[in-house]
């Protein structure tokens, strides 16, 4: 404890570092995984083979990616935009399947409703489509989330400071103070970014919340008494 | 008016849905389209508002070729309603019942006076209008699907099977509400249901539809009922069985009607 005391504007600044580096990440996958979760749910051909690439990118361990990455990219070894891309293409692994998922568990009758309504093709996908996909890309995004959370310290192996580098160095220096708040510091940062998407999510998506109401008090029906308008 | 000439729909995958049909639909009267799951209703209803593009024939509305028209603008000018009311359930009821004339341009304030004048027009009580579709029953689901339809004062109303899937009690309610809006409103409504006596309670015009769009008669209930064109006729209607054929017995002083199995269907004022 004494060790958090005195090193607490330490931890604080890697704090924010690690939050830093875990948001563009996060939002860039959400971002890309969009137009690729369309296409992989749009076209039966395109499916397959975008769920399985995605697949495929997340079984790329870590530490050779953001080693090999600054050869790639041709930027420098310490550059955390290394850290950024190799997090942004696991988020984006993670969340192609997911958006196609989501995009899929779209009621058809409602996207039909929709049509017949006089919805074009693209404002169905803003107005009615993407929303009613919010929940499903939301679990999902939750779950990008601590992932990349927790990731953002592996960038510390290959020298791009974060909350990985009070781990390693608490390791090497024997502090036991000094790896729990580096665990402590990456658990309440990935709690944190949770509860604001669960937040975000109530906020945008008021009416799942409307659903969980009704089991609990169901709506009178309304007694057949007609009131007409002239 | 809506004119369907030699029209055929065959999907992609070979199945034709609708083969050489050809009916006129008159205006302000409603045409019910009845016969069993897969006689291609629902492939008719859908090439009015161009849901479903017809691979041959031609459709009109008011004499007017409908692949002229932008079929987003055409959809727009069409109410329809279905079964499970596709209501998009993450928009409030008047949200709901506001959006086409939101898409057509109306300003924000009109469309929800409408939209609430819409809500007394089918029977809801306005206190639901900030409700979700979730928090309604399947019946107040249905009217709101209906208001919606009505929403942008359509010339047509296009209903497939919207009473389906609601308890007998609520969609004879239903019914009867229907009954009453158009006789105030007077649309050319183009009503599809597999239940016959919903067709003979609703229709002006009854078209019986064999498979692929075949047309097996049409005419008014009276027509129809009084005079099955075939055998298919005839068991559709349960004219057949004697379902249909009623007699008068004189119970406690009062004309019972009694059915050819000698069940009780009703009471002669
Ligand atoms: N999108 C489609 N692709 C292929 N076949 C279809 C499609 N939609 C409907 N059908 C077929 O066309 C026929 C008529 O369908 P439909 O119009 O839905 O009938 P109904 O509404 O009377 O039940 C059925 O055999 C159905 O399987
Ligand atoms: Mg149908």
């Amino acid at each position: 404890m004494n060790w958090v005391v005195n090193n607490f504007g330490l931890v604080w600044s890697l704090t924010l570092t690690q939050v830093a580096l875990a948001v563009p990440p996060i939002i860039l996958g959400f971002v890309i995984s969009l137009p690729l979760g369309w296409v992989a749910n749009r076209f039966r051909l395109t499916r397959g083979a975008l769920l399985t690439i995605s697949g495929l990118l997340y079984t790329i361990p870590s530490l050779p990616l953001f080693i090999a990455l600054p050869a790639i990219l041709g930027t420098g070894i310490l550059d955390p935009v290394n850290v950024v891309v190799g997090l942004t293409i696991y988020a984006v692994a993670l969340m192609v399947r997911q958006t196609a998922d989501a995009l899929a568990s779209v009621d058809p009758d409602t996207k039909q409703a929709a049509t017949a309504m006089g919805y074009s093709g693209w404002s169905r996908f803003w107005k009615v489509e993407f929303p009613l996909a919010g929940p499903v890309l939301l679990a999902g995004l939750r779950v990008v989330s601590v992932s990349t959370v927790s990731l953002v310290s592996i960038g510390s192996v290959i020298g791009v400071t974060s909350l990985g580098y009070l781990f390693l160095n608490g390791l090497q220096r024997d502090i036991p103070g000094e790896v729990i708040s580096g665990i402590v510091a990456t658990l309440v940062i990935a709690i944190v970014f949770d509860l604001i998407l669960v937040g975000i999510g109530r906020l945008l998506m008021p009416w799942t919340r409307a659903d969980r109401r009704l089991s609990r008090r169901r709506v009178p029906e309304v007694p057949p008494v007609v009131a007409v308008n002239a | 008016m809506i004119e369907f000439r030699t029209v055929t729909k065959r999907f992609p995958d070979g199945t034709v849905a609708v083969d050489e049909f050809s009916l006129v639909i008159p205006a302000r009267q409603t045409t019910v389209l009845v016969g069993s799951s897969g006689s291609g209703k629902t492939t008719l209803l859908r090439m009015i508002n161009r849901m479903v593009d017809k691979t041959s024939g031609e459709i009109e509305i008011d004499g007017e070729s409908i692949y002229r028209l932008n079929p987003v603008k055409l959809r727009r000018s069409i109410g329809y309603v279905m079964q499970n009311s596709g209501l998009l359930p993450h928009r409030k009821v008047i949200d709901n019942v506001a959006t086409v004339p939101l898409l057509n341009g109306v300003s924000k304030a009109d469309a929800r006076q409408g939209a609430l004048e819409l809500l007394d027009t089918v029977g809801l009580d306005r206190s639901l209008a900030d409700r979700y579709p979730s928090q309604l029953s399947g019946g107040q689901q249905q009217r709101v699907g209906v208001a919606r339809g009505l929403a942008a004062d359509p010339n047509i109303l296009l209903m497939d099977e919207p009473f389906g899937a609601v308890d007998p009690i609520v969609r004879a309610e239903l019914q009867q509400e229907l009954i009453r809006i158009q006789r105030e409103l007077g649309k050319t409504i183009v009503f599809v249901t597999h239940d016959i006596d919903e067709a003979f309670l609703l229709g002006d015009q009854v078209v019986l539809l064999e498979k692929g769009g075949r047309i097996a008669q049409e005419g008014t209930p009276a027509e129809i009922l009084s005079k099955p064109a075939n055998d298919f006729v005839a068991t559709f209607i349960g004219a057949d069985r004697g379902r249909r054929a009623l007699s008068v017995e004189v119970v406690n002083g009062r004309n019972v009607v009694v059915d050819a199995d000698g069940r009780p269907t009703g009471v002669l004022q």
